[in-house]
């Protein structure tokens, strides 16, 4: 097992964690960064990394490649050995990574809710669609319904019509009043605005419902058709692919994982992005999903506060204050409705690692009960899928990951560390 | 109303009296203050294993073990009840001197064990490393899914006209009463504290500290394990003195998962997993399964055993407290003893023959006054 | 033309585009599912970011993450963790 000394670990390489790293350096001090992906740009700016497509991801990947931010990739948080000992798995093996400060920005990831058929192979997340074709995965000529809620449902249309999929429908479940009141509030948000304006218009004859959900999909090994609800009417779509996801939810295990306070399915942090536990910083959408102004202005804070350079400048402080705003606008418009509660049946999968029903989940106390009784969040993903759709059709708080964080080789506890150069450059 | 008896913690221990009681026809009602099983059962690995330290853990395990095959044929498959039988494994010979007097001391109790050659043991567990000296093979033990075993006897108990309630949490025992932490009062005839390790926040003197301990658990993989496999050593690593120990002990579950312990350890009384002690964990288990470094570690967790000075578990009157019965302590040996538990004080507590001797496990022998309640 | 690599997905090998990732040079491949479900029921790719784990696959010997992980060339991959 390779061991690395940093002064601050920042923990995820999308926007936010960029700008920690690059912000800590700036204010003189070491980080080093770390990504599960093979490259940085988290799920935003994926695929970026050699042609980024934006001013932000422009300006913030030259700076990251200017800097001396040593980074990893395709390593993935583990466990903690000990406060400020991290341990990493990847491909080659495990890494161990001493810290005297953490920032973690591990982002967000879909909801996704259940619903009879969500199992099928061609069922994917609608940003999972996307990232997956930012990776390579074959979509031209493939139709795809695109369904959920929420402003990802409009950039992964985009993305997937842009490689050469044909987007039969983007059903967005919220109703066309609450849209509308969202689209108001762009107004305040010119880059927003620019960017959905651009959207509409490459989205030009692929229609877009609003009240509108998939009831069903249908398959043998793979997915054939969909059932939709739009308004009052019900409607099947032959189809290749479905693409749908219902919002965001924060990735919150590593906070759960070193106790940090959480509120709202979210971490707690001070103004300074310091979460509960000395020494640890959150910035992004661990904290509260916001978008990628939000985890840039969050990230440049917490790299600074943990690099020692606490005092924020009025137009950060002010920018904060705008993207804040941004998103709980966002939660207000796009309010899950009542019916997606519903859609499961008794024998629909609930937890797809275990194989656990919506009905026999649906009889137990809470998550924890559920886990014990039903095994449900107890496979690989331990409940990052379940749990989430759990919090949503229950209320159920969500239950605390154990170690490992991921799956690893038994052989990754038993290693013993050989340091590597302290000094290594990237 | 008054209840017959209120029974407080739903952990197996707290699950099976309630549904021997209601079944006796008492007015029985058990309180959790979380959910069934979720504390010690839930951590627990779920060995039904005849133990033979000394004669009163003997025949509390022997006896335990044949009530569990009586209710396997009705147990819920999501029990998963399987009859892996034990395998204890001796690494030389004198251990497997040890085999051949274990073998003796269960047959005392009628538990039939058989002795295994290195020979034989290759054919059995084909996974296990070359050069081991032999073992014990107890064909009559099993394995079960605690939480759920926990759930489905509280689910009879009800059944049976007991009242169950999760998310109450008794803060005080009274006189014949409870305290519930909403400041409600419950009354009873007896109540039974069954709540493991939490038994020293009702009962000032009752001597139950925690052990920690830790297990992992495999994704479902090869190499395929046939039975509980234990190191004959284990037994000096669960009693011997209050250091930290780390004993052999794998399970295949019925999932096709590997579940490895064993560690106990005094000094830590954090929730937390220790990487030390996982990565002692998993040395010794790849010491006997080599095949282990190839395997996958889906998740760790810990858990606390309820432990007396003399490793016996209380069960019987706690004479310090008219009224107040104790189902406790059982360390590494609640849901394979949970059965005899339950037969044990109730027919203590109904004035039947009891099933064997009920002085080892008589909680006076750690009362205040010990000699004076000794005496009756 | 993009490059191509060749893999041997259970055995029998094939060639995907370079670059891409193990979940989907699989699609590229015509492998509809990444692993069976407990009932058996056929699984594949779902969250595309490391979430769902439905697109493990063994490669080389080792539990992969087939979104994750970058097809290389001579790669074994095994549909059956």
């Amino acid at each position: 097992m390779r061991e690395l000394r940093t002064e601050i670990l920042v923990i995820g390489a999308g926007p936010a964690g960029i700008a920690a790293a690059v912000s800590a350096e700036r204010a003189g001090a070491r980080a080093l960064l770390v990504d599960m992906q093979s490259e940085p740009g988290g799920q935003v700016w994926r695929g970026q990394w050699d042609k980024p497509t934006n001013r932000q991801s422009r300006r913030w990947i030259a700076a990251l490649r200017q800097s001396p931010v040593e980074c990893r990739y395709g390593l993935r948080l583990v466990d903690f050995a000990a406060p400020g000992l991290a341990v990493f798995d990847g491909p080659d093996g495990s890494l161990r990574v001493r810290c005297e400060r953490l920032v973690v920005a591990t982002g967000a990831r879909e909801r996704l809710l259940p619903f009879p058929g969500w199992t099928l192979p061609g069922v994917f997340g609608a940003g999972g669609l996307q990232v997956l074709v930012k990776n390579g995965w074959p979509v031209a000529g493939k139709r795809v319904v695109v369904a959920g809620s929420g402003p990802l449902l409009l950039a992964a249309a985009s993305s997937l019509r842009a490689a050469g999929a044909q987007v039969l429908l983007v059903a967005e479940q919220a109703a066309a009043a609450d849209l509308a009141r969202f689209a108001a509030r762009l107004a305040s948000h010119p880059a927003k605005l620019v960017q959905a304006a651009a959207l509409r218009l490459r989205l030009a004859g692929v229609p877009y419902r609003s009240s509108a959900w998939v009831e069903r999909a249908d398959g043998d090994e793979q997915l054939r058709s969909v059932r939709l609800r739009i308004g009052r009417y019900s409607e099947r779509l032959d189809c290749d692919a479905l693409a749908v996801g219902f919002g965001l939810v924060p990735n919150i295990e590593i906070a759960q994982l070193l106790g940090c306070t959480l509120a709202d399915g979210a971490v707690v942090v001070d103004e300074q992005q310091h979460s509960s536990v000395a020494g640890i910083y959150f910035a992004g959408e661990a904290c509260g999903i916001g978008g990628v102004d939000q985890a840039l202005i969050q990230g440049e804070i917490a790299g600074r506060a943990a690099a020692g350079s606490a005092r924020l400048s009025f137009g950060l402080r002010r920018a904060r204050a705008r993207s804040e705003r941004f998103a709980r606008a966002l939660d207000r418009h796009f309010t899950l409705r009542d019916e997606l509660r519903h859609l499961a049946a008794a024998d629909t999968v609930l937890c797809r690692c275990e194989n656990v029903g919506y009905g026999a989940a649906q009889v137990c106390r809470s998550q924890r009960d559920a886990r014990l009784q039903t095994r449900l969040g107890m496979g690989h993903c331990q409940g990052r899928v379940c749990g989430a759709a759990c919090a949503f059709l229950f209320g159920w708080d969500a239950a605390t990951p154990r170690p490992p964080l991921a799956p690893v080789p038994l052989s990754c506890f038993t290693a013993s560390p050989t340091e590597e150069n302290p000094q290594e450059s990237p | 109303m008054t209840h017959d008896a209120i029974i407080v913690g739903g952990g197996i221990v707290g699950c099976a009296i309630a549904e021997r009681l209601a079944r006796a026809g008492l007015a029985v009602c058990l309180l959790e203050r979380d959910v069934l099983g979720g504390a010690a059962t839930a951590a627990s690995m779920g060995h039904l294993v005849v133990l033979d330290d000394d004669t009163a853990e003997l025949s509390l395990s022997a006896y335990s073990c044949a009530r569990w095959r009586e209710l396997a044929p009705q147990l819920p498959a999501t029990a998963e009840y399987r009859r892996t039988g034990t395998l204890w494994i001796a690494r030389d010979a004198a251990e497997m001197d040890e085999a051949a007097r274990k073998r003796e001391r269960l047959a005392s109790a009628g538990v039939d064990g058989e002795l295994v050659s290195p020979a034989q043991l290759a054919l059995l567990e084909p996974a296990l490393a070359p050069g081991l000296a032999g073992g014990l093979r107890v064909v009559a033990d099993a394995v079960v899914y605690p939480p759920v075993a926990a759930a489905w006897l509280a689910r009879r108990a009800v059944a049976a006209g007991a009242q169950v309630r999760c998310g109450v949490e008794v803060r005080a025992i009274g006189d014949g009463d409870v305290l519930l932490a909403d400041g409600g009062r419950l009354r009873a005839r007896h109540v039974i504290v069954a709540n493991g390790c939490a038994v020293p926040e009702l009962l000032a003197g009752v001597p139950v500290r925690k052990r920690k301990g830790h297990l992992l658990i495999t994704t479902r993989a090869q190499p395929a394990v046939n039975h509980q496999l234990v190191e004959l050593g284990y037994m000096q690593s669960a009693h011997g003195g209050d250091g930290e120990s780390v004993a052999f002990n794998v399970q295949p579950r019925p999932t096709g998962q590997l579940l490895l312990g064993s560690t106990r350890q005094f000094d830590d009384l954090g929730c937390g997993v220790a990487p030390r002690l996982l990565r002692r964990l998993v040395a010794r288990a790849q010491e006997f399964l080599p095949a282990l470094e190839r395997m996958t570690a889906l998740r760790a967790w810990t858990g606390f055993r309820p432990t007396t000075p003399d490793h016996r578990p209380l069960i019987g009157a706690w004479p310090a407290r008219p009224g107040v019965w104790l189902a406790c302590g059982h360390e590494g040996l609640g849901v394979t003893t949970a059965l005899g538990t339950a037969d044990l004080l109730a027919a203590q507590l109904l004035d039947l023959p009891l099933p064997f001797d009920a002085r080892p496990y008589a909680p006076a022998r750690f009362a205040p006054d010990a000699e004076l309640a000794h005496a009756g | 033309m993009p490059a191509e690599v060749r893999i041997r997905v259970d055995g029998v090998v094939v060639s995907v585009p370079a670059g891409c990732s193990v979940a989907a040079a699989l699609c590229h491949a015509g492998r509809g599912a990444t692993r069976q479900a407990l009932d058996g029921a056929p699984r594949a790719a779902c969250c595309g970011m490391g979430v769902c784990f439905e697109c493990r696959v063994r490669i080389d010997g080792i539990e992969r993450l087939g979104c994750l992980t970058r097809v290389a060339e001579g790669m074994e991959i095994g549909c059956d963790a």
